[in-house]
């Protein structure tokens, strides 16, 4: 009796598979600490180094803080309105996106192709090009806001699109509804609390990006961080991470309050 | 029950009476925001920089794919994946104990967790090229200021990914591990990781996508990784090698993304 339910005692699952993941991703961070020469001495022999640092950011000169106002209100200026043109040319996209509104496949499938190969894009190096297009100033730092914008809101929408209750447009069909009538009627009163809500987080996530944007001269406060490191001004660069902090913390709070509202 | 015939009209839902409040408030807004924006019209320039830069992108430079003397692109992506595969390693390690402090249900009391959960936040406003520039102070420009940005940054997103995770744990294997008087270790080990070792793996390979990112952006201010050659090539106005790695930036993040969201597919 002893033996047969030793017999049917269940095996451990095989280990070969864990062990052999174990040794790839071991392998993998080895190659990578070799190609990017990281090295924990390096750290420690650094260490020093970052606590002069802090030691200089510290304290703050709050004197520096009337000179980066503007910047700052530039900063939001350029998020707001880079999120606003991003969020209405998504529109036309999410709805070309959703396979419940545009029913054809070959228009469906291209423009999701495009909408994901924009997507790829990060906003600095969008930012980066801009400027080499259009010159310095906001105003490339707004497109790159834009285009991001664009990306990240389409992909929400259309993806909250396709889970929209259908009975409704199915009610409108048998009424014999054109397609304006459908969207604005069907569609818009299921989605829009859903797309505003998009758009804010699209906002907070632009008010960070739109901070550094200025970093490769696209506008906004990230000019100062160049000015003030360049020159070893390390208490002024503390009054502008500490102000962006806030901010950014205060649009985020605000924004999150509002979107638990809105759903 | 109430009978209600075909033709009675069912009332309007009310409308906000702050409405127009709220509207007037936003036109303020954006009067206010497009008011600021000097809009001085576009360079002259700026449609041939653009029919320079889409030309450059359908006729790449394909030389520069592989160059045997170095800084090439190959080089400059694999530089990137290293850095975005290395920062994600040190994350994950100083994020498991700032999980577990701001876990509501693994700390005794609501300060405690809290506190972490403060300090989280914080870490997650910082944006990261920051945190690169700083590093750089530290430990001179290269890839290794971009690995610990990453590293740092990435802490604040997954510690309150892996917390939540850590907060949604089933109670009942814990309390049969205390039942049969397993220590604290014990209950950790064979309670408590086991359920929440899949939601940290799929939300480390999410991290390491967005990792990928932006190790592409780092080297704009001298982190390492393929943003040092774009850079170059923007300021030299080298138009067919920005297209050669615009295309090499997006079918490497195109592909990571496809193994990274089939491998997290099969985790969960």
């Amino acid at each position: 009796m002893s033996a047969n339910t030793e017999l049917k005692r269940p095996k451990a699952p095989g280990r070969l598979k864990l062990y052999f993941t174990a040794a790839l991703l071991l392998v993998l961070l080895w190659v990578s600490s070799v190609q990017t020469e990281s090295s924990l001495s390096e750290l420690i022999k650094g260490f020093p180094n970052m606590l002069d640092l802090l030691k200089e950011m510290f304290p703050p000169r709050w004197s520096y803080f009337h000179k980066i106002v503007d910047a700052m209100l530039d900063t939001i200026r350029m998020a707001l309105v880079g999120t606003t043109i991003g969020a209405i040319l998504a529109i036309p996209v999410a709805l070309l996106c959703a396979s419940n509104i545009t029913a054809i496949k070959w228009i469906t499938y291209p423009v999701r192709l495009v909408l994901n190969l924009v997507r790829t894009m990060p906003d600095l190096l969008l930012a980066a090009i801009f400027v080499a297009i259009f010159g310095l100033g906001p105003l490339p730092g707004i497109f790159a806001l834009s285009v991001f914008s664009l990306g990240l809101v389409a992909k929400l929408t259309y993806e909250a699109l396709e889970t929209i209750e259908p009975g409704p447009l199915e009610a409108m069909t048998s009424v014999g509804a054109n397609m304006t009538q459908r969207i604005v009627y069907g569609v818009m009163p299921q989605i829009q609390a859903h797309f505003i809500s998009f758009t804010l987080y699209t906002f907070e996530i632009n008010v960070r990006a739109a901070a550094i944007l200025g970093l490769v001269g696209a506008g906004g406060i990230g000019h100062y961080y160049e000015v003030t490191l360049g020159f070893l001004e390390y208490d002024k660069t503390c009054v502008i991470i500490l102000f962006t902090l806030a901010i950014v913390l205060l649009i985020d709070y605000a924004s999150t309050k509002l979107r638990e509202k809105l759903l | 029950m109430t009978t209600k015939s075909w033709h009675t009209i069912v009332p309007k839902p009310r409308k906000n009476r702050y409405r127009w409040l709220i509207l007037v408030a936003l036109a303020a807004l954006y009067v206010w925001a497009f008011s600021g924006i000097p809009f001085t019209g576009f360079k002259e320039t700026a449609a041939q920089i653009t029919k320079a830069i889409v030309t450059g992108i359908l006729s790449p430079d394909w030389d520069f794919v592989y160059m045997p003397e170095g800084e090439d692109l190959l080089r400059g992506l694999l530089d990137t994946l290293a850095i975005s595969i290395l920062g994600t390693f040190v994350s994950i390690i100083i994020v498991i104990p700032f999980a577990f402090w701001s876990a509501t249900n693994m700390s005794r009391s609501k300060a405690i967790s809290g506190s972490g959960k403060i300090m989280l936040s914080f870490i997650r406003t910082f944006p990261e090229i920051i945190m690169a520039i700083l590093f750089i102070k530290a430990v001179g420009p290269g890839s290794f200021a971009g690995v610990l940005a990453l590293g740092l940054h990435s802490v604040g997103m997954l510690g309150k990914l892996f917390s939540d995770e850590i907060e949604n744990i089933d109670r009942g294997p814990v309390e049969a591990l205390v039942a049969s008087g397993a220590n604290r270790l014990q209950l950790l080990w064979f309670a408590v990781i086991p359920q929440v070792l899949p939601g940290f793996l799929s939300y480390t390979l999410y991290r390491f996508e967005i990792n990928v990112r932006s190790a592409t952006i780092l080297g704009v201010i001298g982190a390492g990784g393929i943003g040092t050659p774009l850079i170059f090539a923007l300021s030299s106005r080298n138009w067919d090698r920005v297209g050669i790695i615009l295309l090499g930036i997006v079918v490497m993040i195109t592909l990571i993304d496809a193994i990274s969201g089939f491998i997290r597919k099969k985790l969960v």
